[in-house]
């Protein structure tokens, strides 16, 4: 009989990469669905879309490199949806490709691939849609009125005022925007499903989230603080983005505490770019700013040492 | 007041395995090999010679130092003496024994005093039998005069084994009265049995025995692997963090294994060495799982063979748990004091990946018990910068495979951080 002698420990938990970038997926597909049904069925072509090159860049490059299939990990499915999730039901399908491409090929990939990139590949790509093509991907278009152009809720939050829509609408997401940020509902039913699976901890949306709520009810910028501020919570990016983009794991710190304070950063650079940017939303470029700080982060916020502290010099 | 300690995992218990029955069989091997070294500290030198007639219970190898001696589990004739396969060891100085089935023991002699309780327990060879395997008289008195609290760990946190479980349900006098000894020596305020929740008939057993008496104290922790490792079992019991490099006598507690306790009452009360154990021979592909009490020495086949003999597909032999335990590919290694476990085990369906990746997932830092920051020191070691494991403190892991069993990657963590204690021990020789 021929006995292993491998290193302990002899066995394992099944917890497995393919497993939870599945679950991504899956608390993905309520604000996928929402977005089909308010946008119609080109939200679900352009996720296609972007699936597809994302599977097929990754498929490719490890074809031609001649390296193993790294595809089978299933990290490029997410990456694809979450970037068909940043774009408008409209955008071209040549401009979601060129997206997905970017995202994998060069963000993730040539950054290192699994794990080693510093920034999130969808929001990365997206910023890159957005310098190139700014109009197809900031064209919001009615819901159930083709082509007619329509301003989103951020958009009216601008001017500023309270937008038309009710705070209800928005919430379940009748409302214009891109396919996958339409429904705060939805977007907190998939958060809450990785929460139960534990792919997530509450610590980074919860930090996020908090700390925008707090800052647009201090600076609210009507007379209706309470209003403003669930009004700015459930527009734009948001939900989508404190849920999905920032607990991105390769782009996100480890640490309990630096994951707070990345949480706030994120939380506090969104306000800042919503209130003075150039364009009504900022999470994209909030995150991709916390993105570039995860490592120091990470090693300013390392664990208290065992046995060190209050609790090591009790006597 | 109950305390948590910090991380931890939920592995699949699987220990109803080995106790269906709790009957502990005996069995006796032709041939007995005892390793001249079964404790931290210094070897011992044989006291015998090859033909010699040795006694059950006679002392055949002593030393200088941090050491105890050991002893002849069996009565007959000094067949060898030379280095054998030890099971966590390497190759070992033993002196081998062929038993004459006659236990024919040696006189027993019984201490009085307090001075002599801990020289009797030295002479009897006592050591952590939890795995350790530090000397106990060494322990107790690093103790003396530092501790407030006195824990008997039953935890038993690895999967599997069920030797400290049997061992309270068939033999709690004993590790009670153990108790009471060195509470007699080392005066703590506060004497805890601590054992797991996942043992009711232990624990029923225990309420029951302690019901009328107030100088031990029962806690019942909520289980979680690694409990029943020391500094996490201070931290779960008084809230207090062993410091870095510190004995726990420094943090007031003094730990010891339930079967250490039971040793430490034979050995004091009754003059009798440590020369037996309980086993657990568990693990799917082993035929019957269950519980013997053998002879120190008693090569692992014969257990295997005595519990039905293992499956065909048996992946790995370990000594210990599978958390920590160490993996054979020699099976006539023998049982050591500290051997609390035999698993025979089929191939892990969650097992390593062909390419281990990680993902930045952060959740081994969120189980390292020890608060350290596996990914940073997997990457780091990959890396070689013993100064960054040394800002790291790579030191403090101990290697319990909390990360490693959580890693969604399959890192093979565990086994770069011992070349990595390697690379910074060598970094600091310089």
């Amino acid at each position: 009989m021929n006995l292993t002698v491998a290193s302990s420990p002899h066995i394992r938990g099944n917890f497995r990469t393919n497993r939870i970038m599945l679950d991504v997926v899956l608390a993905l597909l309520p604000a996928l669905l929402v977005g089909t049904a308010v946008l119609g069925v080109r939200a679900l072509l352009v996720s296609a879309v972007c699936v597809a090159c994302a599977v097929g860049t990754e498929w490719l490059y490890c074809r031609l490199t001649r390296s193993r299939n790294t595809a089978a990990d299933c990290s490029c499915i997410v990456t694809g949806l979450l970037l068909a999730m940043t774009l408008p039901a409209s955008v071209p399908y040549w401009q979601a490709a060129v997206g997905s491409v970017f995202a994998i090929l060069v963000v993730k990939i040539l950054c290192g691939g699994l794990g080693q990139n510093i920034f999130n590949p969808a929001l990365t790509a997206r910023a890159f849609l957005l310098l190139i093509y700014p109009l197809g991907v900031t064209y919001y278009h009615t819901p159930g009125a083709d082509a007619v152009s329509s301003a989103t809720a951020l958009h009216q939050m601008v001017i500023p005022a309270l937008p038309e829509q009710s705070l209800w609408d928005m919430f379940l997401g009748n409302c214009p925007g891109s396919i996958g940020e339409l429904s705060s509902a939805a977007l907190l039913l998939g958060g809450a499903y990785l929460v139960y699976r534990k792919v997530i901890s509450l610590r980074i949306p919860a930090a996020y989230l908090g700390t925008v709520a707090v800052l647009t009810l201090v600076f609210s910028k009507t007379g209706d603080p309470i209003s403003w501020m669930l009004y700015s919570l459930f527009s734009g990016g948001l939900m989508l983005g404190a849920i999905f983009m920032a607990t991105d794991y390769s782009s996100s710190p480890v640490t309990a505490r630096g994951q707070i304070f990345y949480g706030m950063g994120c939380g506090g650079l969104t306000v800042l770019l919503r209130y003075n940017g150039l364009y009504p939303e900022g999470v994209t470029y909030a995150i991709l700013i916390m993105n570039a700080l995860v490592w120091t982060l990470d090693r300013y916020t390392a664990p208290r040492r065992f046995g060190t502290g209050k609790a090591g010099a009790a006597r | 007041m109950k305390h948590l300690f910090f991380g931890g995992v939920h592995p699949q218990y699987n220990k109803e395995m080995s106790t269906k029955d709790t009957t502990l069989h005996t069995i006796s091997p032709k041939q007995v090999v005892i390793p001249m070294q079964q404790h931290i500290g210094t070897i011992c030198t044989p006291l015998v010679k090859v033909g010699d007639h040795v006694l059950l219970g006679q002392k055949i190898g002593d030393g200088e130092g941090l050491c105890v001696p050991v002893h002849a589990p069996v009565s007959g004739t000094v067949s060898a003496i030379e280095p054998r396969p030890h099971p966590t060891m390497g190759n070992v100085m033993a002196v081998v024994i062929d038993n004459d089935f006659q236990d024919t023991a040696a006189p027993a002699s019984i201490p009085s005093s307090g001075d002599e309780i801990l020289h009797a327990i030295r002479e009897a060879g006592i050591v952590g039998m939890g795995g350790a395997a530090f000397p106990g008289d060494a322990k107790a008195l690093s103790a003396m005069g530092k501790i407030d609290t006195l824990i008997a760990n039953a935890c038993e946190c690895e999967p599997y084994i069920t030797a400290d479980d049997v061992m309270l349900r068939t033999d709690l006098e004993h590790v009670l009265e153990g108790m009471l000894i060195l509470k007699d020596i080392l005066h703590p305020q506060d004497v805890v049995l601590a054992v797991e929740d996942n043992k009711a008939q232990a624990i029923e057993k225990i309420r029951l025995a302690l019901k009328d008496q107030s100088a031990i104290r029962l806690e019942v922790l909520p289980t979680r692997y690694p409990q029943g490792s020391e500094k996490q079992l201070i931290q779960a019991v008084t809230g207090r963090e062993v410091a870095p490099g510190q004995l726990p006598a420094s943090a007031g507690c003094a730990v010891f294994n339930v079967s250490t306790f039971a040793a430490i009452f034979r050995a004091v009360r009754l003059g009798i060495p440590l020369t037996r154990r309980i086993v657990t021979v568990s693990g799917e592909a082993i035929t019957e799982p269950q519980n013997f009490i053998v002879p120190i020495g008693t090569p692992f086949s014969d257990l295997i063979r005595a519990a039905g003999g293992m499956n065909d597909r048996t992946e790995r032999v370990i000594s210990g748990g599978p958390m920590m335990g160490k993996a054979q590919d020699d099976l006539s290694v023998p049982v050591v004091k500290a051997t609390n476990s035999i698993l025979c085990l089929l191939k892990d369906k969650n097992g390593a990946a062909e390419n281990p990746v990680c993902l930045r997932c952060g959740k081994c830092v969120a189980v390292c018990p020890m608060r350290l920051q596996p990914l940073y020191l997997y990457r780091f070691v990959n890396s070689k910068q013993p100064e960054e494991l040394e800002r790291l403190n790579l030191m403090d892991c101990m290697e319990c495979g909390s990360c490693a069993f959580t890693c969604p990657g399959k890192l093979p963590l565990v086994e770069r951080f011992r070349v990595g204690k390697k690379l910074l021990r060598e970094a600091k020789a310089k």
